[in-house]
């Protein structure tokens, strides 16, 4: 087993810190106390030092972001939470709130403190109606307890949090889709530039993290970026949250050191392949990340590394399919969440996911045609970066990393007139069928 | 009759309070979900009221209205069983267990109301629930590691007017509840 030291889920056996009194009692707070006495150029320095990144799937520097913002421009300045978690194949905000929400307000008032921020936001998606209650509790406590509302902690500095439910819409995790969905409009992406540090929420300057970004923010006051670079790897110090699901025995979110190798995750953490069968692929980051393959299994799990293999971290999510799953079925189905979730707003993501989606469908419906492959190459080129945000980047990587991994998957396809790990059909019914 | 009245139009200004002065359309979502918590639906009715709340026109509202899949723009069961069928949910099943839904819920593909009005059943994209799949939300309140078996014996609860335990987190009554708990007006963590 892997030797390290937990931090963001060195409470989850605790029931009790999810109240304020046992996250006190546990250390909790101290963060913000520590926070309380400090300049915004020392919180910034601190956060730019420990070398955190963004958890939210693109590594943005944290401390970087948060040193982007003006805080001279009359206008008030906004911190808005993402908790709005619809990658697929990944939970593990889902659960670091629902075992441990008082680190997030934490980390959420250090972040508005450092930009001099006095509303600050959480979005959360509107599935999360359990979370919701759970986080609307520590709000509640938080406020009662001084952590919250005026003179936070004995310091003549103010913050509010407000909570906001989205409601169903996974566009809506993209930065700007997100601030123009709680300014109560549609959640479409906004042009950028403007950056949101600098025209984002109200046209103010905007800080957005992800839930798990802003929970390693109070440690890394309290203990020191040093501290926090004693665990991962130079470039991707600290931990992170992985969330390993589909054909594996155990699946669930489980926090390891960035670097950690793959292997030691599926096999020794997450129980190895679900019943003995072997690996086949595995999306290392979300759906949106271009998949791998057994070859990969020794891949350590941090950015560079899996940019290396041809791939991305994201959000950690790893998906995993076994030698008995289709690689058509799976991106046909990945493609189709990204058809439905499309916003509209561009033509290569918009039409581009729904055709890509019928071409898959036929080809694991035993239609395929010669040409269909053909087909698929071009769309992949011709979506990917062509659109107005990320969204149809993960179009285009579902698309093009499994033609890339399993060509001869999708010939089998067009060859025998039908899926090729599905039961061959008995005699009659495939004359009855033909 | 309107929605927004006596009582409601207090929760309404109570929402409209939680965001900074000269924001206050950034109240439309849960204000929405406030509207369909006492309809079930979103009617033009609705969405007119909501407008007038914020002084914006119909047209904006369900502008906003239509682009969220929890904003139900027609009648809706009284139950709402979302079944999860994205990539780790289908490696474990869960087409099995969305058919197994329609069937039991006598919803049929493409229908939105079982003919008794009890139940809509939709096929969802991820509910971030991908570690304890197949995932189903019934009124928004968690199922873990649905078979197609429970997701009978879920159904045949409700039924007979039941409420089943989620697997996490407090039940839910029905849809309407839910919609009132995501307006942010009732609910405990439990
Ligand atoms: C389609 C799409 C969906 C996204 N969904 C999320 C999400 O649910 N949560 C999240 O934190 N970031 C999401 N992001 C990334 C955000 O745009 C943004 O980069 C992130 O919230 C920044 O926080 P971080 O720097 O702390 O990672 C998404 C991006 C795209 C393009
Ligand atoms: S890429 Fe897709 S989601 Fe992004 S703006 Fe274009 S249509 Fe909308
Ligand atoms: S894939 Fe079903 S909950 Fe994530």
């Amino acid at each position: 087993m892997v030797e390290f030291e937990r931090r963001l889920t060195r409470d989850w056996n605790d029931p009790s810190v999810v109240g304020l009194q046992g996250y006190v009692a546990k250390g909790g707070y101290a963060g913000l106390r520590a926070a309380m006495a400090m300049g915004t150029a020392d919180l910034i320095q601190v956060v730019k030092d420990s070398g955190l990144r963004g958890r939210g799937g693109a590594g943005f520097p944290t401390g970087m972001k948060w040193s982007f913002v003006p805080q001279d421009t009359g206008k008030p300045t906004y911190v808005t939470v993402n908790y709005d978690e619809s990658e697929p194949g990944t939970c593990n905000n889902r659960e670091l709130v629902e075992r441990d929400p008082h680190r997030l307000i934490e980390g959420t008032v250090i972040a508005a403190k450092a930009i001099g921020c006095h509303t600050a936001f959480i979005y959360i998606r509107g599935e999360y109606l359990w979370q919701s209650l759970v986080l609307q509790r520590a709000l509640d406590e938080a406020y009662a307890g001084g952590y919250l509302g005026t003179g936070i902690a004995g310091s003549d500095y103010d913050l509010d949090i407000v909570l906001h439910r989205g409601a169903g819409a996974y566009i809506c995790g993209e930065e700007t889709a997100l601030l123009n969905s709680l300014e109560g409009l549609r959640g479409q992406p906004r042009l950028r530039p403007p950056f949101p540090a600098v025209e984002g929420l109200y046209a103010s300057p905007t800080v957005i993290n992800n839930v798990e970004t802003l929970m390693n923010v109070p440690d890394i006051v309290a203990r020191g970026a040093d501290w926090f670079r004693e665990q991962g790897t130079e470039k991707s110090p600290g931990t992170k949250m992985f969330t390993i699901s589909g054909k594996v025995e155990r699946p669930g979110n489980y926090e390891l050191p960035m670097g950690t190798p793959f292997r030691v995750l599926l096999d020794e953490i997450g129980g190895g392949v679900l019943g003995g069968h072997s690996l086949k692929a595995f999306t290392p980051g979300g759906s949106s990340t271009p998949l791998l393959t057994a070859e990969h299994i020794d891949v350590h799990l941090d950015y560079e590394s899996i940019a290396e293999a041809g791939s991305l971290l994201g959000t950690g999510a790893i998906m995993v399919m076994d030698e008995t799953d289709c690689v058509v079925a799976a991106a046909e189905r990945m493609v189709r969440f990204y058809a439905v979730e499309s916003c509209g707003k561009c033509t290569p993501c918009r039409e581009g996911s729904w055709w890509a989606t019928r071409v898959l469908n036929r080809l694991e419906n035993g239609y395929g045609r010669e040409g269909d492959i053909p087909v698929m190459h071009d769309m992949g080129t011709n979506i990917m970066f062509r659109a107005f945000c990320a969204l149809a980047d993960g179009t285009a990587s579902v698309i093009n990393s499994s033609l890339k991994h399993f060509g001869d998957e999708y010939e089998e396809h067009v060859r025998l007139g039908r899926c090729p790990l599905k039961p061959e059909p008995a005699v009659e019914e495939a004359v009855l069928g033909a | 009759m309107a929605i927004f009245e006596g009582s409601v139009s207090d929760e309404a200004s109570a929402i409209i309070a939680r965001y900074p002065q000269g924001h206050e359309r950034s109240a439309i979502m849960p204000l929405l979900y406030l509207a369909q918590s006492h309809q079930g639906y979103l009617s033009r009715e609705a969405l007119q009221e909501v407008g007038g709340l914020l002084d914006i026109t119909t047209a904006e509202v369900e502008a906003v209205a239509t682009f969220y899949s929890m904003y139900r723009m027609h009648p809706t069961g009284e139950h709402l069983v979302n079944v999860c069928t994205n990539l780790s949910c289908m490696l474990r099943g869960a087409k099995d267990v969305f058919a197994a839904a329609q069937d039991a819920a006598g919803v049929d593909q493409g229908h939105e109301v079982s003919d008794d009005g009890l139940f809509s059943v939709h096929e969802e994209e991820c509910l971030g629930v991908c570690d304890f799949a197949p995932a189903v939300q019934i009124d928004f309140a968690n199922h873990d590691g649905v078979s197609p078996e429970r997701m009978r014996e879920l159904i045949a609860e409700l039924r007979a007017g039941g409420v089943p335990s989620p697997s996490r987190g407090p039940s839910m009554e029905s849809f309407r509840h839910a919609s009132r708990v995501l307006a942010g007006l009732e609910g405990e963590a439990g």
